[in-house]
């Protein structure tokens, strides 16, 4: 997966024309976990729905396994990419078994087929037990937790995650950041996460790429020499420690530029 | 149980101690049962003309069903249209509102010169009043489908049929509820201004009571007209706690 010169402006009543990604370049490795690190509304998210092809860009060029992401309805050479949102998003009428089976329902697969794969998404992410259960029963956690095997269910080759445990409390965020990285670890899929905490960062990925303040631009691209096998005590770690304060720094860096707007 | 019993104690009670304190009132006053009977007095007339009343109830509640579901399908279809584009919400929701503006009571007579006397003009009375609640109501919902799983739907190649049944309208379906309670109301409304001019039903019972000065008859033919508008609107409430059970 590559990104050459990705640009993209918004027009927005109260500012005019706002830069959000200026001129991104990046190269993600297949089996590669990439965390893209950066402040609040510095263009992450926006970079991510150009990736996964729900936005485009005004400039540049992104490639998935050579080619556009394509999301045409029905092509048959749609891009297997899966996508984690900020917050759950779940249909509040199907139940966990249902929400999870529903990305295969949308891709034209048969009912039983739907139904078991999501099982076994659903036991993946340890939710064995609540699969008739609707979201309203359910933690924010938990939901997150479908919202993750909803992603997993089609299998595919590029994950890509917006902030998903950003509105949960450290121990939960904590735990589901285990369960990602083992799950990567266990699929080899590609995954590329958005996130503004350091330590999530550093805790995920093998490679974390630090955007400036708006309009997102490269800063640092720093490989997390950290072993393969994460688990909590990596996180009271010198060499963990170390790793942050390199992302902290390239952060504060990043911060210092300002957005530039242009007046409408 | 009880919770049921909590929901409908409250307002059969304060039904009770206005009716008493009515009936006192009149009483002590002594108003002209010409003006404003008694609560007896409407009690007795609905006893003595529940051979009327109850026929003529039965007539209105079927025109006001078939007028409310007519609301309901066209209201769909409409609020579906209508959210298919920007553009076509622009080049038509106004002449939607014309259902909201229209006033029943004026163009009550033009559906009998189109549809005729009796149980047709009626309908189309209940229906014309409480079409727009569910037209707007449903368009609301089907608007605020959250963008997220727009997305997710695009992701998976979600074509527009797929899009509708499995996102919009389930996510318009609180909304639609909300419209239906509205337009069930409205129904019983547009009825019974329908049977002033289209005749049959309680409109009748309460135009022949009024020539008769049965000032006791028309209050008990609105009794009954009251009673059908609660009960619909209790079988909206119910049928909206089903279907959105999980919500």
């Amino acid at each position: 997966m590559s990104l050459r010169g990705v640009r993209r402006s918004f027009c927005s009543p109260a500012e005019g024309t706002v830069e959000a990604v200026a001129g991104v370049d990046l190269a993600v490795a297949p089996g590669e976990f990439v965390a893209l690190l950066g402040p609040s509304g510095c263009g992450k998210s926006t970079l991510l729905r150009i990736l996964a092809g729900l936005d485009r860009q005004d400039a540049g060029e992104v490639l998935l396994d050579g080619r556009p992401p394509d999301l045409r309805p029905g092509s048959p050479t749609r891009t297997p990419i899966a996508y984690v949102f900020q917050d759950a998003h779940l249909l509040p009428w199907r139940d966990v078994l249902g929400n999870v089976a529903l990305p295969l329902e949308l891709l034209g697969h048969a009912g039983d087929r739907c139904r078991a794969a999501a099982r076994v998404a659903v036991e993946q992410v340890g939710l064995a037990d609540a699969g008739r259960r609707t979201p309203a029963q359910l933690s924010g956690g938990m939901r997150m937790r479908v919202s993750l095997a909803r992603a997993l269910v089609t299998g595919p080759r590029l994950l890509l995650l917006d902030e998903p445990f950003a509105a949960l409390d450290e121990i939960s965020r904590q735990g589901l950041d285990d369960q990602l990285r083992a799950l990567w670890a266990a699929t080899g899929m590609t995954v590329v996460f958005v996130t503004h905490s350091i330590a999530e960062a550093t805790f995920l990925a093998d490679r974390a790429v630090v955007l400036s303040h708006r309009p997102a631009r490269v800063v640092l691209e720093h490989r997390l020499d950290l072993p393969a096998r994460r688990d909590a005590e990596l996180r009271a770690d010198a060499a963990f420690a170390r790793a942050t304060g390199v992302l902290q720094e390239a952060l504060r860096r990043g911060a210092e530029a300002s957005a530039p707007v242009t007046p409408r | 149980m009880s919770g049921l019993f909590e929901r409908i104690a409250p307002p059969v009670a304060t039904f009770l101690i206005a009716t008493l304190l009515a009936e006192l009132a009149i009483r002590t006053l002594a108003v002209s049962p010409l003006l404003l009977p008694s609560p007896s007095a409407v009690g007795r007339a609905a006893w003595i003309y529940s051979g009327t009343l109850w026929p003529a109830l039965a007539t209105t509640a079927g025109a006001v069903v078939a007028g409310l579901a007519a609301s309901t399908v066209v209201g769909i279809l409409a609020a579906i249209a209508l959210a298919s584009s920007r553009w076509v919400e622009r080049a038509f929701y106004p002449y939607a509102i014309f259902f909201q503006i229209v006033p029943i009571v004026a163009i009550a007579p033009l559906l009998v010169i189109w549809f005729g006397y009796g149980w047709r003009a009626v309908v189309a009375a209940a229906f014309i009043v409480s079409v727009f609640p569910v037209i707007a109501n449903t368009l609301a919902g089907l608007r605020a489908v959250d963008p997220a799983l727009l997305d997710l739907f695009r992701l998976y190649g979600a074509g527009r049929r797929a899009r509708l049944v499995k996102l919009e309208l389930p996510w318009a379906l609180p909304n639609l509820f909300t419209g239906l309670r509205i337009a069930a109301g409205l129904a019983v409304i547009g009825a019974i201004v329908g049977e002033f001019v289209g005749g049959g039903g309680i409109g009748v019972v309460i135009l022949e009571a009024m020539r008769q000065q049965r000032t006791d008859l028309v209050f008990a033919a609105i009794l009954h007209a009251s009673l059908l508008g609660l009960l619909l609107f209790a079988a909206v409430d119910g049928i909206s706690r089903v279907a959105l059970r999980r919500w």
